[in-house]
């Protein structure tokens, strides 16, 4: 038990970071019906907002700022890049998305000159604690609380809240949303708030555990993340934080079995398994197409 | 060889817990013109979506000249659910995919057209000849198969002109006015070389002269390309003369069949279509 | 109804023959930029998985995202079976035993001669990385094909990154090299005729008659089947064309001459490495795509030119760090940009002015003295900004142009990929050909 406990724990911890990630994916796609291929760069933005705001500012003004900043850029791409191509076919979308993702990694090369960027220490996350015998930072026991914390917080805006029922409402049908007035632009302006702010928040704890920033630093996490959101059943958000735990532990014990070459794909050898087997992922339901 | 072309023997339809095709029941014989009417929701559209293999059915069979081309039972998830009759009466599963039941034989019509827009009419109805192409890969890429394309282009020349479709040949399908659009369809669905035809509201925004044509164009394309058809309806006129017999469905139940007159004078379907009045 | 008309696949077939001596003069004449010649190879290349790519996106209506690693397959299995058997210890050196005994080019090099067997085996070592790749599409097919678009995108994303992973394993080592390179196997600049160099037209050849052949499925019966399934799928089903058998036979197609291009490119840079077929080459491939039109095989193949000329050479000098001479080489400098960014900014907000007038007369509302929408009113926002910019440069003391330096040319270069993709998406040529181009509106078949 003491040989996987680390395993376990980094698991469970990057599989929250993965979860807060997922969410952001998966209420995009619930809504928009698109892989938000550009979510894993705002990640990585959100990583580099933090490194040059704590340059010249302090921590507790820092971090506020990096969740503003990420937001705004969720949201600026959102308008810039989707909001135009919204009546245009899935496959244009998509595209865009990319374009976005390819964008935004060369504006961060070209912006950091291609050296990889330390992440500031967090103090008291940052900080070694013991459990069960095992020392690692606090970051990764807290994680996965947060995470928790977070996803009921969002579970609740979701059913209880008018904003959460009009994202329900465009996710099941978006027309006919529009049709009862439902203000469709604020809604989905609004999900890319809440996604972008989650991944903010991902960032601060995954950089806290793996310090260096580069531009690409966020393709391979946001690409997990999404395929944590497909494996719990793309639109269910406790689906995408069940998927993310998942990820994260299957990911870190393979890590921690010497194969560290597969983890990667592993990941998506279970994305493939859950796309053959339940397309739908763990919590789906698939409607049937009307001929 | 007997005479019947399509029996639908005990076909439920069920998604989920809604009923759409309860328990159906019918035939149709070689050379016949049955039509299948009903007031809208009734699952006419479902009953031929069920026959062509686009959804299987959730219990029954159906027989295509006499061979078992679709069954099913209740299975899985619809075990529980399954509401009506029938339940046990079988015990395979046959799910061919649509192209294989078209390959046998069965062509359709759709309600919404369903043409490909980036193709001309020509070309759209070319296309539903590649099913009957005898060459591979191989030799259709390097024109090998030049004598066959050549004969299959000459048929398709052939029912554009059989349409009254020559002179839009060219034209992009889908810029034709609705009517010509639908002849394109049934073009198209002739073109598969079919032994029966599945007419999916074939009148629908028509007006009465062009159903009058319509009608007309049936009964010949009947005898001229030996044909069986079936034709869901809403176009009584049409319904009316043309059918050799008709089948009338309400929430996905048999409630008359039989000739024209039989049916005009049924109750139970004047019933159905004009609604029963609270406090008769 | 014969007319002595030259068929249009001959006029074709000639012009591409006069490319062909060209590009072999270019080859063989000194003092031709270097450059030139790199972006005519690696844009042969691109424009052959472009084109693949185009086939199965296209044409087939399949959103993919595997193309890096069929390219990578075929690229390996090229590289293994021409690495000559005396240079296969030095490759291998982490594994000893390593390569696989025998080359396929020299061994055919000793029956037939060193070039003709050179060239023999190359085209089938080419025709063999494509079959690999074609066999794994197979493969992978059968259980992806029949998912939903975006399903399949990530799917076939994942599945190329699980063969980039395992053709690095150790235990594969020595065949496949783990994670070091391989190099040291025939390239193109292997091949002369007599003294004639033939560095440059060989991947056009080789490019060319792919093409050809790809073309050749589009427009049979298939390719038309293909359309048809991308069009709508529902009422291509219905007429009797069976969607597992033709996704999967367009996926193989496509598979197969990525892997082909994937060895071309393996001979091209004389090494291969896992490292460099991930994702984002996929991704740069289908930005071609879109840049030339979904489901014109022209525009592929012109967008693949430009796309590697313009990250390649013509906008390298985004990339340095440029000096002015002077004073007045500034300010001319200076005063061209201000007016650009006016004209454009005005043409916009003119447009702009002139539909939103033309909106609001239709229905009747009074005019506004200037209707803008918010994108207007930012472009001019920006405009202005940017005007402000040009300024406090120009009465700076730095003779050193702003922003140009290393990683600009990408950024400036994603900045009008995302245009095209956003007002342009039908891309260069929407779905028409070059030959269309020359013809009367009707297409006639």
């Amino acid at each position: 038990m003491s040989r996987i406990l680390p395993y376990l724990l980094g698991g469970i911890s990057v599989g929250g970071q993965y979860a807060l990630i997922a969410i952001g994916y998966t209420m995009v796609y619930g809504i928009l019906r698109l892989i938000n291929f550009a979510h894993g760069d705002i990640f990585t933005a959100a990583g580099f907002f933090m490194v040059y705001a704590t340059a010249s500012l302090p921590l507790y003004l820092s971090i506020p700022l990096v969740i503003l900043l990420t937001i705004f850029m969720g949201v600026l791409v959102e308008r810039a890049a989707y909001k135009p191509l919204r009546s245009a076919p899935r496959m244009s979308v998509m595209i865009s998305a990319i374009g976005v993702s390819y964008l935004l990694q060369n504006v961060m090369w070209y912006i950091t000159g291609g050296l990889a960027k330390r992440y500031p220490v967090i103090p008291w996350i940052s900080d070694s604690v013991t459990v069960l015998g095992y020392t690692t930072k606090r970051v990764t026991i807290i994680t996965p609380f947060l995470t928790v914390i977070l996803v009921i917080a969002l579970v609740i805006l979701i059913k209880k809240t008018k904003i959460g029922m009009a994202m329900r409402a465009a996710s099941r049908d978006f027309e006919t949303a529009q049709l009862m007035g439902i203000k469709i632009d604020n809604v989905i302006s609004f999900t890319f708030v809440v996604g972008s702010a989650l991944a903010a928040v991902g960032s601060m704890l995954y950089f806290s555990n793996y310090a260096t920033v580069t531009p690409v630093v966020g393709a391979m996490p946001g690409l997990k993340a999404f395929v944590a959101a497909v494996f719990g059943g793309i639109g269910s958000i406790p689906g995408a934080v069940l998927g993310g735990f998942i990820i994260g532990i299957s990911e870190t014990l393979i890590k921690g079995a010497g194969l560290t070459t597969f983890s990667d794909a592993v990941t998506f050898a279970l994305l493939i398994i859950i796309l053959v087997v339940k397309p739908t992922g763990l919590f789906g339901e698939k409607p049937t197409q009307k001929v | 060889m007997s005479e019947n072309v399509l029996k639908v023997e005990n076909v439920t339809m069920q998604f989920g817990g809604v009923v759409a095709v309860d328990s159906m029941n019918l035939e149709v014989n070689v050379g016949e013109i049955i039509s299948l009417i009903g007031p809208n929701g009734a699952g006419k559209t479902t009953a031929f979506n069920v026959i062509t293999g686009v959804y299987p059915p959730t219990n029954g069979v159906v027989y295509f000249e006499d061979q078992k081309i679709v069954e099913n039972y209740p299975h899985g998830k619809m075990r529980k659910l399954y509401k009506t009759e029938n339940n046990g009466a079988y015990t395979h599963v046959i799910e061919p995919t649509p192209d294989k039941i078209t390959r046998m034989g069965v062509a359709r019509t759709f309600q919404n057209i369903r043409l490909w827009s980036s193709q001309t009419v020509f070309e759209n109805i070319l296309i539903a000849k590649h099913c009957r192409v005898t060459a591979g890969l191989l030799s259709a890429t390097f024109r090998m198969n030049k004598l066959e394309e050549r004969r299959q282009w000459e048929e398709c020349d052939e029912l554009l002109r059989i349409l009254g479709l020559e002179g839009v040949r060219d034209e992009l399908a889908i810029s034709l006015p609705y009517g010509q659009q639908r002849r394109v369809e049934i073009a198209r669905a002739l073109a598969t070389q079919p032994k029966l035809l599945l007419l999916d509201e074939p009148a629908a925004g028509m007006n009465p002269q062009e159903t009058q044509e319509l009608t007309a164009f049936i009964g010949r394309i009947r005898t001229d390309f030996k044909l069986t058809v079936f034709i869901i309806e809403h176009h009584m006129d049409l319904v009316m003369d043309i059918s050799d017999r008709i089948y009338v469905l309400d929430f996905g139940k048999l409630i008359a069949s039989g000739t024209p007159a039989k049916v005009q004078n049924n109750q139970r379907v004047i019933d159905a279509y004009l609604g029963v009045s609270e406090d008769a | 109804m014969k007319t002595n008309r030259i068929p249009q696949s001959f006029k074709i077939a000639g012009a591409f023959l006069l490319l062909l001596a060209v590009v072999l003069m270019l080859d063989n004449v000194p003092g031709i930029s270097v450059m030139l010649l790199i972006v005519l190879r690696k844009g042969a290349i691109y424009a052959l998985v472009a084109v693949s790519m185009n086939l199965l996106n296209g044409f087939t209506g399949l959103f993919s995202l595997g193309q890096a690693g069929f390219m990578l397959l075929g690229a390996y299995t090229y590289a293994i079976l021409t690495i000559p058997v005396g240079n296969q210890a030095l490759v291998y050196q982490r594994y000893p035993n390593g390569g696989i005994g025998f080359s396929v080019t020299e061994s055919l090099g000793r029956v037939l001669g060193q070039q003709p067997g050179l060239l023999l085996g190359v085209i089938i070592c080419l025709i063999l990385g494509g079959i690999v790749a074609g066999l794994f599409a197979y493969l992978i097919g059968l259980p992806v094909l029949r998912l939903k678009s975006d399903y399949l995108a990530i799917a076939t994303l994942g599945f190329a990154e699980i063969i980039r992973a395992v053709v690095q394993y150790e235990k594969l080592g020595p065949i496949t090299n783990g994670s070091n390179l391989l190099s040291n196997f025939t390239n193109f600049s292997n091949f002369h005729l007599g003294s004639l160099k033939l560095d440059t037209v060989m991947p056009f050849v080789f490019a060319g008659v792919c093409i050809w052949v790809i073309t050749l499925i589009i427009n049979s019966t298939y390719g038309r089947a293909f359309k048809a399934i991308r069009d709508d799928e529902v009422a291509a089903e219905a007429m009797g064309i069976n969607l597992a058998n033709h996704k999967r036979m367009s996926f193989i197609i496509s598979s197969f001459f990525a892997g082909i291009s994937g060895a071309m490119l393996a001979m091209y840079q004389a090494s291969v490495q896992a490292t460099i077929f991930k994702a984002a080459m996929t991704y740069e491939i289908l930005l071609i795509v879109v840049l030339g039109g979904i489901g014109s095989i022209s525009g592929s193949i012109i967008a693949a030119f430009l796309f590697v000329g313009s990250s390649e050479w013509w906008l390298r000098f985004l990339d340095n760090t440029t000096v002015l001479p002077n004073f007045n080489a500034k300010l001319l400098l200076a005063i061209i940009f201000a007016a650009v960014v006016v004209g454009v900014v005005s043409l916009v907000a003119y447009k702009q002015n002139k539909a939103q007038k033309g909106r609001s007369a239709a229905v009747g509302r009074g005019r506004k003295l200037l209707a803008l929408k918010p994108s207007g009113v930012i472009t001019i926002v920006v405009g202005a900004l940017v005007l402000l910019g040009d300024l406090l440069f120009l009465i700076s003391p730095d003779l050193q142009l702003p922003l140009l330096r290393s990683g600009f040319r990408m950024v400036v270069f994603s900045v009008v990929v995302m245009m095209v993709v956003l007002f342009f998406s039908r891309g260069l040529m929407g779905d028409k050909e070059l030959p269309d181009l020359f013809r009367t509106r009707h297409k006639r078949l």
